[in-house]
């Protein structure tokens, strides 16, 4: 199907999916305005970051795919190399080496790699015969492996789950052997205690306060406990906007970025969440259309990857909110108040849109 | 170097295109599972746990916070405060704001001295307590430290004065058996205590008025609902119930009378009790020595305790309801009425009294504390001249089963019923009692003996008093009662305090009772009586009866010699008496351990009391507070 905008010459967008994070942006500022403490400076830095996030949403937009290709291994290089650098000079800040500072601009390059690992391994992939072969597949998950290994030194284990993540969907969006992933499949427990034996203490500590957060009530099992009884005592209507008492007397931790799903749910109640996640599956709805629609290997496990990736945000942040996965500090897709996130995931958006738009009409 | 070389590759874009339509296809049903395992989850939260998380979020924010009553006044018949409330600061510690809490200790020592118990109780409450809650380290700081306190209390985080109403009891040790006084609530206590009541109440009665009367003078706490915040703030006020007041409680106690009584006995070891026959009312009732109820309201320090404890002359101890002494002689009226009543012996008939009396065949002499005897005896003069053969003759006569029973009626041996916890029964016995305890049965010569108020016999200085009162009143008994009226703060309304009416003693001829009563009179009033000396200038008449209790026995061809005994070995010197004959209104009872006799030192004290109670020109005038003292205390 092709848009209204598709033909015209001055801009070019999909509009179902521009409505989508639209509604989504807007729904995430009426959410924030309550979850910040009616703070309208706090609303007004993340409409400028929404703002932002746009701007380059549409600017890629208008992008071949064809000429970003050739820039893909140059950005993950300096990506490799700029989280090297982290773990030398990065700066600390909540016990974790994240940052690199930039004289103006603090930055995290984990959150480049976001995009560019999925795109470097299909760039690897895309003009090879699919599915790939055994030579190719260990070329990809080095690829993959290689700044997972990094970001989670940092150590920042959220971060590197999702780019393992992104990057493995390529690969099964490539056609990878089901034998394969069953085999991987049963050997995940294994893999699991090797990931275990690596982790840091207090990375333990979450996963185990999942299984019973009581018994950490006072510390790590804090979050969890707290975001429960705000989603539960939410019920069917909320108990009104700017009404939440766990957000609005601080009992809920992280109100306004992590744990933002935890006020939605207290405030509008099951009827606000099942909102939500309407627009949600109508995004991952259209972004599933595009990746079918799309012509050419790359095209396709681009917008395919983005939009998994999209749907792993998504389901972690709930997930750990609503007390089912670990707490790991990954926030709500365009709902959650933090600039880099925004930026980068309308990013993505933007070559999604590219994907679909520049696509050749006719299929050679 | 990392632009890619072109290759011929064979790529099937066909089957490509294939697989791939199908993995995102399979992909999307993935994310629509994703979404309806969020929404089962959240469906489990929000709907099926909903009520449970409510009423944690409820409690989160929602907190009930107690508001303890005020603790009644207790003050005494004209109105003067016994016990009144006042601020007080204590120094509170936050543990978890205190960085080294012995540095802490050290250094705040130079502030405010801390003593070893300070620090003790402290220790100990901090393993006890959560690190977030406020433990007390010192109570009772005076002006001066809080104010030195305050001054340095930057450098000491965690650390908090906090102030709150206790106790006082202004005129300390005066009358202190009969207030008591409130202390920190025990664990004990605290599982026998409504605890929502008690919520925010620190003190409670541990003994005497304070204990008896806790109910009345506690109140009922208040609470009110606040919404807070995580930090605890009180954000707003959602509901509340005030507390009830608890109420003041006026006694009969005459404070002046107990005050001026405790000064006459203060060098004894010593107990005297008040009672105004026509209500019960107790006037006093003083046990010397006493205590100052101050050093237990905030926690005595066990040093101070130990001493009070361990002191010789126990003055924890409230004679006059626990002490159980041998009535002896005073005992004789009452036995004199049974001998009436049962008809063992008629007013005029009389016994020989030769100073000594064997039951038949028996070797034993009961010895007359006169050893060349009284002569002719009839119960008048046996009254009169405590003759100690005529009432082991009538004992006899009677036999312990009859004497058990009519000695019962004016409460020998039970419980009085005063409004104080810890009465003693002391013992009247019976021959069932002495099977039941000392295995034994019972001797004829058990019986002559205890018609002198010895032996086994036992009776508390209250038991005497009421007895007295009892007698005074002709048979009509009235249940002793410390408090008068109960006045509730808020409606200003005045409650009398009631006791339970009591059948009165009958006798068969209301006659028997102006006998034994003119026999006490001749106790005091004639030239043989065994007190006369007291009764020899009194401007009003009055009946008395002597008792000297031994404490050791003597044995049979030794005398009572007080200066070969040790003083704790001397006998106890009783006295009992009303006054005035005609119209009694007031009945006295008092017992000096090891005082020696009766007459000599018990009697001048009962007298003075009476004079003091009754005589328009009393020493009491001195001892009687001014009401501006209490106003300065009440704020």
């Amino acid at each position: 199907m092709k848009t209204n905008w598709n033909n015209s010459h001055y801009i070019f967008l999909d509009s179902p999916l521009l409505s989508g994070l639209l509604l989504l942006s807007g729904v995430g500022l009426i959410v924030l305005y309550s979850a910040g403490g009616q703070d309208w400076d706090l609303i007004i830095r993340q409409v400028v970051r929404i703002a932002i996030g746009f701007t380059l949403m549409i600017v890629l937009a208008q992008i071949r795919i064809q000429h970003l290709k050739q820039w893909i291994p140059w950005v993950y290089l300096v990506g490799v190399l700029l989280l090297f650098a982290v773990l030398a000079i990065g700066e600390i800040s909540k016990g974790s080496q994240r940052w690199l500072d930039l004289g103006v601009v603090r930055f995290q390059p984990s959150e480049l790699m976001k995009l560019t690992v999925p795109l470097m391994v299909i760039w690897y992939l895309a003009d090879k015969p699919l599915p790939p072969n055994y030579t190719r597949l260990s070329i990809a998950l080095m690829l993959i492996v290689l700044p997972v290994l990094l970001i989670a030194k940092q150590p920042d284990l959220g971060t590197a789950i999702l780019i393992a993540a992104s990057g493995i969907f390529v690969l099964f969006l490539a056609g990878l052997q089901w034998q394969l992933i069953i085999k991987v499949v049963a050997l995940t427990p294994v893999a699991l205690w090797v990931l275990w034996q690596f982790m840091h203490d207090y990375q333990k500590t979450r996963v185990l306060t999942l299984f019973d957060p009581e018994k950490n009530a006072s510390t790590s099992g804090y979050h969890i406990i707290q975001s429960k009884i705000a989603i539960g005592s939410g019920g069917l209507y909320g108990k009104g906007w700017l009404n939440g008492t766990q957000s609005h007397l601080e009992f809920l931790p992280e109100r306004s970025t992590d744990f933002i799903f935890a006020v939605l749910s207290e405030e509008f109640g099951l009827l606000g969440v099942l909102l939500l996640l309407s627009i949600y599956m109508f995004i991952l709805t259209r972004g599933t259309y595009i990746a079918l629609q799309a012509q050419g290997t790359f095209s396709r496990l681009l917008a395919g990857s983005i939009i998994l990736t999209f749907f792993v945000y998504i389901m972690v942040n709930m997930g750990m909110v609503s007390g089912i996965l670990p707490v790991v500090g990954v926030p709500l897709p365009l709902i959650s108040y933090g600039g880099t996130s925004i930026v980068t995931l309308m990013a993505s958006f933007g070559l999604l849109m590219a994907v679909h738009i520049h696509r050749p009409l006719l299929s050679n | 170097m990392l632009q890619k070389r072109p290759r011929f590759i064979l790529k099937d874009t066909v089957n490509e295109a294939k697989i791939f339509k199908n993995r995102i296809i399979i992909a999307w049903f993935c994310m629509l599972i994703g979404i309806a395992v969020i929404v089962t989850r959240l469906y489990i939260l929000q709907i099926i746990n909903h009520s449970n998380y409510t009423k944690l979020s409820e409690n989160n924010y929602i907190k009930v916070l107690p508001l303890p009553p005020t603790r009644g006044l207790i003050y005494d018949r004209r109105g003067v405060l016994l016990a009144g409330n006042r601020i007080a600061y204590s120094l509170q510690v936050v543990p978890e704001k205190v960085n080294n809490i012995k540095h802490m200790l050290s250094q705040l020592n130079k502030v405010i001295p801390l003593s070893e118990d300070d620090v003790a109780r402290f220790m100990k409450l901090l393993k006890q307590k959560r690190s977030f809650e406020a433990i007390p380290l010192r109570f009772n700081l005076n002006e001066d430290e809080v104010a030195r306190f305050s001054v340095q209390r930057h450098r000491f985080p965690g650390l908090d004065i906090s102030s709150e109403l206790t106790r006082y009891y202004p005129l300390g040790a005066t009358g202190v058996h009969v207030v008591g006084y409130v202390g920190r609530i025990n664990e004990q206590e605290l599982k026998e205590i409504d605890p929502v009541n008690y919520h925010g109440s620190n003190y409670i009665g541990k003994i005497g008025i304070e204990k008896f009367y806790e109910p009345e003078l506690h109140g009922q706490a208040g609470f009110q609902h606040v919404e807070s915040n995580v930090q605890g703030r009180i954000l707003r006020i959602l509901e509340r119930k005030p507390a009830v007041s608890g109420q003041n409680l006026y006694l009969n106690v005459d404070m002046a009378l107990q005050a001026y009584i405790e000064e006459l006995v203060k060098n004894e070891h010593a107990s005297v009790v008040a009672i105004e026959p026509e209500t019960g009312a107790v006037l006093a009732m003083v046990s010397t020595p006493g205590y100052d109820p101050n050093l237990f309201v905030q926690g005595i320090s066990s040093k101070d305790y130990a001493s009070l404890r361990d002191s010789q002359a126990r003055p924890l101890f409230n004679r006059a309801i626990r002490g159980q002494y041998p009535p002896g002689s005073t005992v004789k009226a009452f036995v004199g009425l049974a001998g009436l009543e049962y008809g063992v012996r008629a007013e005029h008939s009389s016994t020989w009294c030769r100073g000594w009396y064997r039951l038949k065949g028996q070797e034993h002499k009961y010895r007359d504390w006169k050893k060349s005897g009284h002569g002719s005896m009839n119960l008048y003069h046996a009254i009169e001249q405590s003759c100690d053969v005529y009432f082991y003759d009538i004992a006899h006569d009677l036999g312990i089963d009859r004497l058990h029973e009519f000695m019962t009626r004016f409460k020998f041996g039970q419980k009085t019923g005063i409004d104080l916890s810890g009465e003693l029964t002391g013992l009247m016995p019976s021959r069932e009692w002495k099977l039941r305890t000392r295995k034994r049965e019972w001797y004829a010569g058990d019986t002559v003996i205890t018609g002198i108020g010895q032996g086994f016999s036992l009776a508390t200085p209250l038991q005497l008093a009421v007895a007295t009162a009892t007698l005074a009143n002709r048979g009509q008994y009235k249940e002793p009662r410390l408090a008068f009226a109960l006045d509730n703060p808020d409606t200003g309304e005045m409650k009398t305090v009631v006791t339970t009416p009591q059948p009165p003693i009958v006798l068969k001829q209301q006659h028997f009772w102006d006998i034994a009563i003119s026999g006490m009179e001749a106790v005091v009033h004639n030239g043989r009586g065994t007190a006369k000396h007291i009764g020899r200038r009194s401007r009003y008449r009055f009946a008395g009866k002597t008792g000297t209790a031994q404490v050791v026995s003597i044995k049979q061809e030794e005398s009572y010699n007080a200066n070969k005994l040790s003083k704790k070995n001397h006998d106890h010197a009783l006295f009992i008496a009303f006054a005035p004959l005609s119209n009694p209104q007031i009945a006295v009872a008092v017992i000096i351990e090891n005082g020696g006799s009766g007459g000599r030192t018990a009697a001048p004290i009962a007298k003075k009391v009476m004079d003091a109670y009754l005589l328009p020109k009393t020493p009491l005038t001195k001892y009687q507070t001014p009401p501006a003292y209490e106003n300065e205390l009440e704020q």
